[in-house]
């Protein structure tokens, strides 16, 4: 005991207001309760706050009142939803007028939406209302019963299942037995086999190939027209696609993987030996697929050659090889060698040397 | 008649007719083939007064040949177009140091002044030239050029052209009620952050179908109203998270609370 205070009574501590504190009944050093510091060895319990009657519960006036905004709530729903019929037929589905707080606007959109949200509204507002104000409010307590069954019923239930064993005869006839688990073992596996078989065909190599081959052309998305490399000026940015790409049977697919963004930059500008030999003259072609999710990278600004994600704002800088310079995304963004063929026209040199887009479980 | 049509085996007659083949064909050629983009023909005047204005206002920054500072870049070879651009749009002359130009609102310079200050930036170098108004009316191909813009410029620009947010505090502008002039200046120029479109990228008519694309979206009416400035899920999501949440939430306390 310190001389910090006094040593609680069991008294004290049941009178309301004198709560037990922290740090009684703690014995310095040792940090275990020690049951002596006037905590109750059990609370009572203080039961329901006392019940607190509404105007409606006891005055007459009141409770008419209540009934009458509820029967109003009630009302307002019932024209409201007339409001919506008649608007229905009778506001011309082109009509757009000035409706204050959302500014010009289809006017049998908001009379339709407006009408038919305060309908509804207004049946839930007053039966809630009704609810709160009529309705009982007292509260109940109901105990909880004890669900164990009596010893009698539970032996007997034990014999029944004993004695429904002995009569199968299971224990005696193992061939039964065994060939009932071997039935019962192998129907699981058609169960298993169909979950297995629902989650799909493996992807194979389809996440880390694109359509791209060596010798196709680029060309211009969407006219789907060749580019000569004296078209590319510097600061152009191209949205290009692999030539052939239309006649594919997965159009989308191939299109969400293939899409290369073409750009030119000054070759002094450029940094990295590498992205400059893969490019022509300064012409350089980047898979568009960000690394990161997989969203389109296409904000390309010319003057500090950075390429932003429009999704989570990883930004690439293309003078370094499109090397990941903020944001979340972790690889660089693939590089497409491109070439010129004989009649000066933009082809690719060799497919991406590596899986565009997000990683992926397999990705090596 | 009869005495020309008896001397169509003299030998001159083939002489003269190949003149007036090549005649032929050399009007019809000049009259039919495509003309680069020109503006109206600057005359020296034009150059003159220009060279004026841009000694007057532009050579503090951009220097008193237009070859550029530390606060501005050379404007040799930057072409008619941009200069129609910048000055036109209210961009130039910048108000004060910014990390990009934006239009001000109001342009400082007449047409005129404009046309002859263009005039005297073209006659330094060759550039693009302030486009043929055949190309920067918007009635060409609506649905074509919503597919253009969609590859080529929503990336920026925001899908029905109300801007967005580059890096760094740069920002592409909302392409609302702006002239087909101007947009089609933006493309073959390249301004600030933007990318050049040149015309083997998008063709003179491919230009016009964007512009075309972005009037008519200025024509659009919004059913719902209230477009939050048309960002998308952004202000959207935003919108429903504050008031739409907001409300269920005022309603949940409302139905716990007891009624005396």
């Amino acid at each position: 005991m310190t001389e910090h205070y006094t040593e609680p009574t069991g008294a004290d501590v049941s009178l309301p207001g004198t709560a037990a504190r922290l740090h009684q009944g703690h014995t310095e050093g040792t940090g275990h309760i020690e049951g002596t510091g006037g905590i109750p060895a059990r609370f009572a319990d203080p039961g329901l706050d006392p019940h607190v009657h509404r105007l409606a519960d006891h005055q007459e006036k009141a409770a008419r009142r209540a009934e009458r905004q509820v029967a109003a709530l009630f009302g307002i729903s019932m024209v409201a939803t007339i409001i919506f019929l008649v608007a229905y037929f009778a506001i011309d589905l082109h009509t757009y007028r000035f409706v204050p707080g959302i500014g010009q606007a289809n006017l049998s959109n908001v009379v339709l939406g407006v009408s038919l949200g305060l309908s509804l509204l207004c049946i839930g507002l007053g039966a809630v209302h009704w609810a709160k104000t009529l309705m009982p409010d007292t509260e109940v307590t109901e105990d909880r019963h004890p669900q164990r069954s009596s010893e009698e019923a539970r032996a007997d239930a034990v014999d029944t299942i004993l004695a429904g064993g002995d009569a199968s005869q299971l224990a005696r006839r193992p061939l039964i037995k065994y060939t009932l688990g071997g039935a019962l073992g192998l129907f699981a596996l058609p169960l298993v086999v169909q979950l297995a078989g629902s989650l799909g065909p493996l992807p194979k190599a389809e996440l880390s190939t694109t359509f791209w081959r060596k010798g196709m052309r680029l060309m211009r998305d969407p006219q789907l027209t060749p580019i000569k490399a004296t078209d590319v000026t510097i600061g152009s940015v191209f949205h290009v696609m692999p030539e052939g790409i239309d006649k594919t049977a997965h159009l989308l697919e191939e299109k969400g993987k293939a899409a290369v963004l073409l750009m030119r930059l000054d070759p002094d500008e450029i940094l990295i030996a590498k992205e400059r030999d893969w490019g022509h003259d300064g012409i350089v072609a980047y898979s568009k697929i960000c690394t990161h999710v997989g969203c389109p990278v296409g904000l390309y600004e010319q003057q500090t050659h950075h390429l932003l994600c429009p999704c989570h704002q990883s930004t690439f800088d293309v003078t370094q090889d499109c090397k990941v310079i903020f944001g979340p995304a972790h690889r660089p963004l693939p590089q497409l060698k491109i070439t010129v063929d004989a009649e000066g026209y933009l082809v690719a040199d060799s497919a991406f040397r590596e899986a565009v887009g997000p990683s992926f479980w397999e990705r090596g | 008649m009869r005495s020309l049509a008896s001397r169509r085996r003299h030998p001159a007659a083939i002489l003269i007719l190949l003149l007036l083949g090549l005649v032929a064909t050399g009007g019809l050629y000049s009259l039919l083939a495509p003309k680069p983009a020109q503006a109206s023909v600057a005359t020296a005047d034009d150059m003159t007064a220009g060279r004026k204005l841009f000694l007057a206002n532009c050579a503090t920054c951009h220097g008193l040949h237009a070859e550029g500072s530390k606060a501005a870049p050379s404007l040799v070879g930057v072409g008619a177009a941009a200069v129609d651009f910048q000055v036109g749009t209210g961009r130039m002359p910048l108000a004060g140091p910014a990390i990009q130009a934006s239009p001000s609102g109001t342009v400082k310079y007449t047409d005129e002044q404009i046309a002859s200050l263009a005039a005297y930036v073209a006659s330094l170098s060759p550039g693009p030239a302030v486009p043929d108004g055949q190309y920067t009316k918007g009635d060409g191909d609506i649905a074509r050029g919503n597919e253009l813009f969609k590859v080529n410029c929503a990336m920026c620009h925001n899908f029905v052209g109300s801007g967005g947010a580059l890096t760094r505090g740069k920002h592409a502008p909302s392409l609302r009620n702006v002239s087909g002039k101007h947009m089609y200046e933006a493309m073959v120029t390249g301004p600030q952050s933007m990318p050049v479109f040149n015309d083997t990228n998008l063709s003179p008519t491919d230009k016009n179908d964007v512009i075309s694309y972005l009037h008519e979206i200025d024509k659009n009416q919004n059913p719902g109203g209230m477009t939050l400035g048309n960002l998308g899920p952004v202000s959207e999501g935003m919108f429903v998270w504050v008031f739409g949440l907001g409300l269920m939430v005022a309603a949940a306390v409302w139905l716990g609370s007891k009624a005396a």
